[in-house]
């Protein structure tokens, strides 16, 4: 089939070609770091595979009480059982010899913008069904457009505004979608 | 050959609903192409939730037209700001810039263009042809051959994306143990639901998708948010000269080519095509050097290359139902939401679909051609609003679309949920890509498995004697294998080389045993 016999084509000119696209990806590493912060080190790699771990763990032993069954007649724990298997050799792997790999970014001050953004969603969720969607995403608005985007005041205002209007022309007037609101 | 479907085909995309939405789309993904942040995968995510209103061809029409939409756009703020609003136009940063400097964006942006339309129009073609024989030829699949197939593109959309290979296939085989998530269909039993009525049914598609796409990547962008917006060069007469057609003819020729080739295959794709293009571009030219300084063919290279792989890469998609990429599992979870199944019986079952889809993209390359060349200024401009007003309207469009799919607040928390695992799997370097790939897949692979084991009696090596099956298993191992026999071959140039898939009786259970020696060959 095309998939075992395509390869080949692209793999055999390769030789010479790899080295040419190792040198591409190099160039765009590096020209793509200076825009971003700085990797988060080793510490950083063996805490993912550890939480990955746990996870791995996790599905292990929680599969194991949903019960195996045989190859003839597959409980329902099997797969998860196997995949939970693969997860956790792989998390094991990454915690051993993944410590070099500078594929993480560090937390720097802005990350403060994430987790004020992350909040911002959840007070929505929590409002929505009490005082309905207008007022929470007009505040959601104002804040990611004033503190996490620093836009001025009037900038803020107007597009609050006018988007907070827009969704509810678009949702309530237009599609009359059953969106909690006070209105 | 019968050529009535196809006919029909245009038919159902001449209907003015269809085209209006081709229009939607390619409008939406040229904007967010241009729009550095915002990706297709996660832009589609977002506009899941509208896609239930819709008739599923012109649903289906319009994210396709996001998706090879964005590859048109990505190239201008490549050009223009050395910014690459798209993966799969990095590359096209380095002579496109240097041609902007030259005072040539015009030329650089209208040989990517017309080279983005001969390569959409020849992948068009090659999937007309090939689909419809794929998917006959696909019919004979049993459950072995998917549940096979299915971990093939799963491990290949891992392994052959950029950065942490490790990481990428731990991330998918998490997006397979979230898929059993849910009441198991055979026996009945829940599983990972610790009693909790919400999770009884699993997790739907598209609360994971929006979150970990969409939401993981506006909290992700909103780190730089605050990063002013450079000023874009000028553009002045968005045609090519004679001489600059006559010297990338033949990057266009062989991007198309490339890209139809690569995109076929899962993982392969826009991005990869794009890196292969030029790289057999520079090593093709006399000189070499002339690359990276403005070279017309390192832009018409990579971006034919890209725009033929995103059009080809519908063809695992349409004939299999096997997505060869991130996008394509978005577009198949929005056909399932549908109520269509992909497989080789849409060619049959839901022609309208099928050749609907496929001959929209004559069209919105026809619009993307106008849109690229006489009206590029008007794209140019958008490059003037600041990501930080698009990123709390992007917000709210997620989770007050959401909402509106079940009426449920949980499904938000849930969003967030994921749109802050999207958020830290990017920070610690995993690609959420084959984790949301792994999960529409999941369920596929879990059930083709288990009837396998049924039809076998219980003996696991009906895998390996049914020749399809047993191929795509000996692929498996290969590709695990393979970057690993590459760093030998490289570390002893010239030296005895092992064959890969030596070891072809291994399961597939064994082949994450081989990561470790890769990861620490890749180390050295």
């Amino acid at each position: 089939m095309s998939t075992t016999s395509e390869p080949a084509r692209p793999e055999a000119a390769d030789a010479a070609e790899v080295d040419i696209l190792e040198e591409l990806k190099a160039e765009l590493a590096h020209d793509l770091e200076e825009e971003r912060p700085p990797h988060a080190g080793p510490l950083a790699q063996v805490a993912a595979g550890l939480v990955t771990l746990a996870l791995g763990v996790a599905g292990v032993v929680l599969s194991l009480g949903y019960g195996l069954g045989s190859l003839t007649q597959p409980g329902p724990g099997l797969w998860p059982f196997a995949v939970s298997v693969a997860v956790t050799a792989l998390s094991v792997a990454q915690v051993a010899f993944g410590r070099r790999a500078q594929d993480t970014e560090q937390f720097t001050r802005s990350s403060a913008l994430t987790a004020l953004g992350v909040l911002s969603l959840v007070v929505l969720a929590g409002l929505l069904p009490v005082i309905g969607f207008e007022v929470p995403s007009l505040v959601l608005m104002v804040v990611w457009l004033r503190f996490l985007g620093g836009e001025s005041w009037r900038m803020t205002a107007l597009i609050s505004v006018v988007t907070v209007a827009a969704f509810y022309a678009l949702f309530v007037l237009a599609l009359s979608i059953p969106l909690p609101r006070l209105i | 050959m019968d050529f009535t479907p196809i006919i029909d085909g245009f038919g159902i995309v001449l209907q003015p609903t269809n085209l209006l939405y081709c229009l939607i789309g390619v409008v939406i993904g040229m904007l967010i192409g241009v729009l550095p942040g915002l990706g297709p995968a996660a832009t589609i995510a977002i506009l899941l939730p509208i896609t239930y209103g819709v008739e599923p061809v012109s649903a289906i029409i319009m994210l396709a037209g996001i998706f090879y939409g964005a590859q048109y756009g990505g190239t201008i703020t490549s050009v223009l700001l050395r910014l690459p609003g798209e993966a799969s136009s990095v590359v096209t940063v380095f002579d496109g810039f240097a041609m902007a400097k030259q005072g040539r964006a015009g030329a650089a942006l209208g040989i990517a263009a017309i080279g983005s339309f001969i390569g959409g129009t020849v992948s068009i073609i090659g999937l007309s042809v090939l689909a419809p024989v794929i998917a006959g030829y696909a019919l004979d699949f049993g459950p072995p051959e998917y549940a096979a197939l299915g971990l093939l593109g799963v491990l290949l959309v891992s392994t052959v994306g950029n950065g942490g290979k490790l990481k990428a296939v731990i991330a998918a085989a998490l997006g397979l143990l979230i898929a059993t998530v849910g009441r198991d269909s055979f026996t009945g039993a829940e599983r990972f639901t610790f009693g909790n009525l919400n999770l009884a049914d699993g997790i739907d598609f598209v609360p994971i998708a929006m979150g970990l796409f969409g939401l993981g990547e506006i909290l992700y962008n909103l780190e730089e948010n605050h990063k002013k917006v450079h000023a874009p060069a000028k553009v002045t007469k968005v045609w090519p000269s004679r001489k600059d057609l006559s010297d990338s003819k033949g990057a266009i020729a062989r991007g198309s080519g490339i890209g139809f080739g690569l995109g076929v295959l899962p993982g392969g794709g826009a991005v990869l095509s794009s890196l292969v293009a030029y790289a057999v571009e520079k090593r093709r030219a006399k000189q070499p050097e002339r690359f990276g300084r403005g070279a017309i063919e390192g832009v018409a290279a990579p971006e034919t290359a890209n725009n033929a792989a995103a059009t080809s890469s519908f063809i695992p998609l349409l004939t299999l139902g096997i997505p060869a990429n991130a996008t394509m599992a978005l577009m198949f979870g929005a056909l399932l939401l549908q109520g269509v199944q992909p497989g080789p019986q849409l060619v049959d079952t839901h022609p309208d679909i099928f050749w609907g889809v496929i001959n929209s993209m004559y069209i919105g390359n026809i619009l993307l051609l106008i849109m690229s060349i006489p009206m590029v200024g008007v794209f140019v401009r958008i490059l003037r609003v600041r990501p930080a007003i698009l990123a709390p309207i992007t917000a709210l469009i997620t989770v007050l679309g959401v909402y509106t799919v079940n009426n449920s607040v949980f499904d938000i928390y849930l969003v967030i949920v994921f749109g802050v695992v999207g958020y830290l799997m990017k920070k610690f370097g995993f690609d959420p890509g084959p984790m949301v790939l792994a999960f529409v897949l999941g369920t596929l692979i879990e059930s083709s498995a288990r009837q396998s084991l049924l039809i076998f009696g219980g003996d696991p090596t009906g895998f390996l004697t049914r020749p399809i099956s047993g191929t795509v298993l000996a692929a498996i191992v290969a590709v695990a294998i393979f970057p690993l026999v590459r760093k030998v071959i490289r570390a002893r140039r010239g030296g005895p080389v092992d064959a890969p898939g030596s070891t072809p009786t291994e399961i597939p259970a064994g082949t994450p045993a081989e990561i470790p020696d890769r990861e620490t060959t890749e180390a050295k």
